[in-house]
């Protein structure tokens, strides 16, 4: 009875409040409480998608953005990770790339749209940048925070049962940062949603943010709803993933 | 025969000198507690033994052979347990080698620190006298010549600490391990240790030998009890 109402607690409760929203914004359109113009009702932008998935464009845009969503947070991720990996073992490494690093890190990464069209132009390959450099940072930080804070205690303990240097990094340095690395993943999975959206509100013919700003253009204002939602649910999306990874691979940590 | 010759081994960092020309020899089979006040030196004689940390002078011979770099047939076990809390029991046994003859070596070693029913539990699972056992299992997974206790059972419990003397005793005089133990507590160097050197002034300022005492129980409890005065005195300079 106990575990019953508190699978209820944690399951259900987070979902009134969405809910309840969702209900007095369709109740509030239809009395005209609202303006319709301005905010269409939650049913009128379900029968757009609906509209919008019929005609082919809704998949189409949401693919185009989930690739270059995906491509970007790859490069960038891997990038950040290998050198926030370099950096948290190699001193040299460390002492040669960091300040540059932390330097660049302080440059609002919107700021370079301007340069990056300029250099790249306005085709894939600027919009997949624009994401990579907002997803290389948090996970560059966090791969070099977690590496470099593994207890040393662990590590002379590893040393003193004889491990080789794979050996400490595999059992001990890596899965010693793992929680960290996971953080960073988590934040940078966020920037990559609003590095994407701000890359293809500038400069696209297709993906979510081309759709929101051509329905500005053409003043359909459910189209524009339709988009932010979209976002929110890709975003949320990516959030559980990252969080359902934390699950698997820091289980020890529920112990 | 000796397992270990400390010959005049001096530890200094920088300019504050720890160890001043120490001599120790650790005879095969034997079970020698070192004793004195925190920052004495007896942890850093301790890890010099182990080769993770080198003298600033003089040599270390284990079992014929100079010391150097780590020394790969003695097992330390610290303080904290030290275990990798995302692994588990069994894992933490066998994360250096997961050999059919290791997980088999593991099984047999919790049996023998009755950790079997727990083996597939983390860490983080256990109480700290049952960490401490793993921790003391998995220094024996190797099978060292030595092993070289580091107040390992310092955060425990009366009941449990007594339990774990019991334990690694047992052990050490079944499998014929030389062992070296560091500790604060004198009536645990009293009741577990052959011979007991105090370290201070950075050397050693006494040795006790420490026999099998006869008798009925309070007569050696009254025996013990006159070998730590005798140790405390020399710790006090009395």
């Amino acid at each position: 009875m106990k575990k019953a109402k508190t699978n209820f607690w944690t399951k259900v409760y987070p979902w009134i409040l969405p809910v309840a929203i969702i209900v007095f914004w369709q109740i509030a359109v239809q009395t005209k409480l609202i303006n319709s113009q301005y905010v269409p009702a939650p049913s009128a932008i379900v029968a757009q998608a609906i509209k919008s998935w019929q005609a082919g464009t809704l998949q189409k845009n949401i693919s185009i953005s989930l690739y270059r969503a995906t491509l970007g947070f790859i490069w960038g991720g891997g990038l950040g990770f290998f050198f926030g990996l370099f950096s948290g073992i190699s001193a040299l490494f460390r002492a040669t790339f960091d300040s540059t690093i932390q330097m660049l890190r302080n440059i609002p990464h919107m700021a370079l749209i301007p340069l990056i069209i300029l250099v790249l132009g306005i085709d894939e390959s600027a919009k997949i940048f624009l994401v990579a450099v907002g997803t290389f940072f948090p996970i560059y930080i966090n791969t070099y925070h977690g590496i470099s804070s593994v207890s040393e205690d662990l590590l002379e303990m590893g040393r003193s049962y004889d491990l080789t240097n794979w050996q400490l990094f595999t059992k001990i340095i890596f899965p010693g940062a793992l929680p960290t690395i996971l953080m960073g993943v988590r934040y940078s999975l966020g920037t990559m949603w609003v590095s994407l959206i701000v890359a293809e509100t500038v400069s696209a013919d297709s993906g979510i943010g081309y759709m929101s700003t051509n329905a500005q253009q053409f003043m359909n204002v459910k189209i524009i709803y339709l988009c932010i939602i979209i976002y929110a649910l890709l975003g949320k999306l990516s959030d559980f993933m990252a969080k359902q990874l934390e699950i698997i691979s820091l289980d020890w940590q529920k112990a | 025969m000796n397992l270990v010759e400390v010959k005049q081994v001096s530890k200094a960092y920088g300019k504050n000198t720890i160890l001043d020309t120490v001599d120790l020899n650790i005879q095969k089979g034997s079970f020698i507690a070192l004793v004195g006040m925190s920052g004495g030196g007896k942890s850093t004689l301790m890890r010099m033994i182990a080769g993770l940390e080198e003298a600033t002078s003089g040599v270390i011979v284990f079992n014929g052979h100079k010391v150097r770099g780590l020394n790969k047939e003695a097992r330390i076990m610290f303080q904290d347990d030290r275990l990798l809390p995302w692994m588990t029991v069994m894992e933490n046994l066998t994360f250096a080698n997961k050999s059919p003859e290791k997980l088999a070596k593991a099984k047999e070693l919790l049996e023998l620190t009755d950790l079997t029913e727990h083996y597939d539990k983390y860490p983080t699972a256990l109480s700290g006298g049952q960490r401490q056992r793993v921790a003391l299992a998995r220094a024996l997974m190797s099978e060292p010549k030595l092993l070289l206790l580091d107040e390992p059972l310092g955060a425990l419990d009366a009941l449990t600490r007594q339990k774990m003397q019991d334990l690694i005793l047992d052990i050490c005089q079944k499998q014929a391990i030389t062992t070296v133990l560091v500790t604060h507590d004198i009536a645990e160097a009293v009741r577990m240790a052959d011979k007991i050197y105090v370290i201070k002034d950075q050397g050693i300022s006494g040795r006790f030998d420490n026999p099998n005492y006869t008798g009925s129980a309070d007569e050696q409890r009254l025996q013990r009890d006159h070998t730590e005065q005798k140790v405390l005195d020399v710790i006090y300079g009395i």
